[in-house]
């Protein structure tokens, strides 16, 4: 039955990377063909699925809320955006080797921390170093001082708004407002052909996968199991000898690079980055993708990111005064009325015809914060107190 | 009785018109002496010179029927009619009417603007072609403006109001015309009110420095240094800079800029101070009703933000009521809608606990997600009825203005009145929560729910009711920030972050610890704003924030014992 599931997702994974590709290189006018608009539009719902495997390890599996993974979606995404901006060259509007923002805000010459972005193999690299490294000095101080549940969604909520703030700030040199734009080739593929968008694609739909499978690893090895413990009941895996905090910080920072590689993806594709992109509201619907899909199962965020995206482009180009309705009564009725909508249900599903699709010791049914929770169940706190 | 009128008109113009232009010969009784009378009928010559030195000169008598005649100068609505027996007379003219295809004006003295009355008794009213237009050139102009300046300053020298009086002495001192001395160094002898005499003094300072001799400019620096005159920091600047300078001038203007700098440095301060606590009494308005709902119920309420908005805007819809219905009582708007803002925050609260956070009691991340979604559809919802841009609250006349407290130190009424407010709801809640049997129940929850329910306590009555009073407390903030800031649709938004610092730094349900943080985050906010701009201070409070509790993980007043956070 194992091999059925496996069959399942390889099934899954060949038609994301493969067919729908494929189906969009068929000559024009072919009835079965998709449109590049189509193509361009899911590339980008797989750099979110990516994102939402990431909160969903952090989350989903490990308890902890992150509401500032909009950071590291940034970060990944400035640091691509970054080198794009460079290949532009003197192609820009201004014709000058500095980027046409630079030009305008009257900077002279190239900032020292813009230069190493010239090089590609940095470029990879610090699209995944980068919000690791963040996330690991921001991750460090957060856990090791046992700062958790909802004091550290408010902290990393705090963190979305502060970037956010210095994001916009011109003297950032990272184009204020008006953040990274006017790309014009990715090494060296003009951005423009269809060839390059399939091409950009498809990376993205490998790195999906490959960030499925690390996902995987991760969740059902010991240490994944331990993830878990520390959702359910973080004292007793303290008192069991485990440092929680290390856990959780190898987790926070695996998110974190997942979320930089989802941003360095999202940027070619939809050829802007700005600060808009990465603050309070755009991290807190992260959560929400996470959330519709079902946490603590793998392939939900990765159809509630598609699938929320989805919807958020269909209805707000026709009604735009009514997604911020539909958001919010999408968190109202995701937390209140029906939990784990579309894993959830399917599961009960396939649980009629399949014995259980999960992997050892991962609770699919059920929400994480349910049951063995005696210190969350309990208010936690003494008299508010007047000495 | 309309159109008897026009008929009056049309007799008036058609007919009447010539005739009465030859009976209103008359001179008003009261005129004006000879000398002056020539000069008001030089200030119509045609040669410039001649004009300007009539009208400098008629300034000059310091005589208020003089007034009108130099406020028309300036307007160009100066004329001058022929009377009969080859007679000019200098008139001005008022706002002019359209009859058919000729243009009427009302006519009146030069001297002290009485209407020129036809021999019917009715104003005169003259064709405009008939009369001569008295050129007003831009020198005439710029050379009569302190004229009249020197004339309104004099009168609102006298008034009963004394802003109006400092606000002429300022005026004065910044014409700089060295003919206001005497009028001022008048005022300043019968002048009591310290803030005027202040006013008056700078002024008379300022005058000499500008235009007195050697040795005044010497002696009107030195005073300005010790006036801590803040608006004589340019011309002191010119001339310590000024190479052609006397030296002594160039030395006393040097110590008087430190004089004032320090001082300014010291007034700053103050005021920074006073603004730190201005904030820090909103965002523990704010974060008072977040602790304790957080400390009772384990709920964060990310949608308090939206209850203060809600709050904001109930302040607008009540100032809307009083203009429409009672306009009289405009000034009393405020006092209505500080218990409606609470009432409707604390409804909305009610609803939004009974609806649903009451289901999800012990699983705070679940509630955190949910209230977010709350909070996006009440300010998508306020954005839909009110309109995306802000709206427009009007502080009532007795919350406008300040105390002054020192030299360029003025406490605005509306801070006071906010930090006032906090106070007073610290204190009311002080008491509800240890001198009331309400209070005792809550506290009873909060303590060990289980217990409290088994003595017979409503704990989700409770529950309910502190959330109510938690969302009433954050309407009073959004009333109270209607004074000092912009009420949109985004306000929410950008208070609960720092609200939930205050919160977290504060230790969760600690009304002291939430005090203190509010105090010392609102006041750290204000104090790096100037220097290092308001992104890095928001920055920087959060890395503090962090550092903070790396030493104290919850907040500066930890609970003890069994019931701490495990």
């Amino acid at each position: 039955m194992r091999s059925l599931e496996r069959w399942g997702l390889l099934g899954l994974a060949v038609m994301l990377v493969v067919v729908l590709p494929t189906l969009n290189a068929l000559p024009a006018g072919s009835p079965v063909r998709v449109a590049d608009f189509t193509l361009n539009l899911f590339g980008k719902f797989l750099a979110y699925a990516i994102l939402a495997l990431g909160i969903d390890l952090i989350w989903g599996y490990t308890g902890v809320l992150s509401l500032g993974h909009g950071v590291f979606f940034g970060l990944g995404a400035y640091a691509m955006g970054m080198h794009l901006m460079l290949e532009i060259g003197t192609r820009s509007v201004y014709g000058n080797v500095l980027p046409d923002f630079m030009v305008w805000n009257r900077v002279t010459e190239l900032p020292l921390f813009w230069k190493p972005f010239y090089s590609v193999p940095f470029t990879l690299l610090a699209v995944l170093v980068v919000p690791a490294l963040f996330a690991y000095v921001f991750g460090y101080l957060t856990f090791r001082s046992r700062i958790r549940g909802v004091y550290f969604s408010i902290i990393t909520q705090a963190l979305a708004l502060s970037t956010w703030l210095m994001f916009n700030r011109n003297a950032m040199n990272l184009g204020g407002t008006n953040g990274l734009s006017g790309f014009k080739s990715i090494f060296g593929f003009t951005l423009n052909s269809a060839t390059t968008q399939r091409a950009l694609y498809v990376a993205t739909a490998l790195c999906l996968c490959a960030a499925f499978v690390v996902c995987r690893l991760i969740t059902r090895s010991p240490a994944g199991r331990v993830l878990i413990a520390i959702r359910d009941s973080e004292t007793r895996v303290l008192f069991s000898g485990y440092s929680p905090a290390a856990f959780k910080l190898f987790v926070f920072v695996v998110s974190a690079a997942l979320a930089g590689v989802a941003g360095a993806l999202y940027v070619p594709q939809v050829g802007i980055i700005t600060p808009a992109k990465i603050g309070v509201l755009p991290s807190i619907e992260m959560i929400i993708w996470v959330a519709v899909g079902g946490r603590g199962t793998l392939l939900g965020p990765v159809v509630g990111a598609i699938g929320v995206t989805w919807l958020q482009s269909i209805l707000t180009p026709s009604y735009p005064d009514l997604w911020p309705l539909v958001l919010g009564g999408l968190f109202v009725a995701v937390v209140r009325v029906v939990p784990d909508v579309v894993v959830g249900t399917t599961q009960k599903l396939l649980a009629r015809a399949l014995p259980p699709l999960s992997g050892a010791g991962v609770r699919l049914s059920g929400r994480p914060d349910e049951g063995l929770r005696p210190e969350e169940a309990k208010p936690q706190t003494g008299v508010p107190h007047i000495p | 009785m309309l159109k008897s009128l026009v008929l009056a008109l049309a007799l008036l113009t058609g007919l009447v018109a010539p005739a009465a232009a030859q009976s209103a010969r008359a001179p008003a009784t009261g005129g004006p002496s000879a000398e002056v009378a020539k000069h008001i009928s030089d200030v119509a010559s045609a040669d410039a010179t001649v004009q300007q030195d009539a009208a400098v000169a008629l300034g000059k008598t310091g005589d208020r029927k003089i007034l009108p005649l130099l406020e028309a100068l300036r307007e160009g609505s100066v004329y001058v009619r022929s009377l009969p027996g080859g007679k000019k007379e200098t008139v001005i003219v008022g706002d002019k009417v359209t009859e058919g295809d000729k243009t009427l004006v009302p006519l009146f003295r030069a001297y002290g603007r009485e209407p020129i009355t036809g021999p019917d008794g009715k104003p005169l009213l003259a064709e405009l072609t008939t009369l001569e237009e008295v050129p007003t050139g831009r020198s005439l102009r710029v050379a009569i403006r302190p004229l009249i300046d020197a004339f309104s300053g004099q009168s609102d020298l006298v008034n009963a109001d004394p802003a109006t009086r400092r606000a002429a002495a300022t005026k004065m001192g910044f014409n700089g015309d060295a003919a206001t001395v005497q009028v001022l160094e008048t005022a300043l002898g019968k002048e009591q009110d310290r803030w005027v005499r202040f006013a008056i003094q700078e002024a008379i300072a300022l005058i000499r420095l500008r235009t007195g001799t050697d040795a005044e400019r010497v002696a009107a620096a030195e005073a300005l240094g010790r006036l801590r005159s803040a608006s004589a920091m340019e011309p002191l600047q010119q001339i310590a800079g000024d190479p052609q300078s006397p030296p002594p001038l160039a030395g006393a203007a040097r110590d008087a800029i430190k004089r004032i700098e320090r001082w300014g440095l010291f007034t700053q301060g103050i005021e920074i101070a006073f603004q730190g606590l201005s904030l820090s009494s909103i965002l523990l308005l704010m974060a008072l009703g977040l602790a304790i709902v957080f400390g009772l119920m384990g709920v964060i309420n990310m949608a308090h933000g939206e209850l203060m908005a809600l709050g904001a805007y109930s302040t607008f819809l009540v100032q809307g009521w009083f203009t429409a219905y009672f306009p009289g009582h405009f000034d009393y708007y405020f006092l209505v809608a500080l218990p409606f803002s609470f009432l409707v925050s604390a409804v909305a609260g009610f609803v939004l606990e009974r609806g649903v956070i009451r289901f999800l009691y012990g699983r705070p991340l679940e509630t955190l997600l949910l209230t977010w979604g709350v909070s996006l559809i009440i300010q998508q919802g306020l954005r839909l009825y009110f309109g995306a841009a802000n709206v427009d609250v009007t502080s009532p006349r007795w919350l406008s203005g300040g105390i002054p407290v020192m030299i360029g130190v003025q406490l605005p009424y509306n801070r006071l009145f906010i930090i006032g407010l906090a106070a007073v709801c610290v204190g009311a809640m002080y008491l509800l929560l240890f001198r009331t049997d309400a209070g005792l129940r809550i506290r009873a929850v909060t303590q060990n729910r289980g217990m409290a329910a088994c003595l017979g306590v409503r704990a989700r009555w409770v529950d309910a009711g502190t959330f109510a009073l938690g969302a009433g407390l954050a309407g009073l903030a959004g009333c109270a920030i209607t004074q000092i800031g912009n009420v949109g649709p985004e306000l929410g938004q950008n208070y609960i972050v720092d609200s939930f610092m205050v919160v977290v730094t504060g230790g969760v349900g600690k009304l002291l610890g939430s005090i203190l943080a509010a105090i010392g985050i609102g006041g750290l906010n204000k104090i790096i704003e100037p220097g290092m701009g308001a992104v890095f201070g928001k920055v920087l409070i959060l890395v503090l924030v962090i550092l903070f509790i790396q030493r104290r993980p919850s907040g500066l007043f930890a609970s003890k014992g069994r019931y701490a956070e495990s």
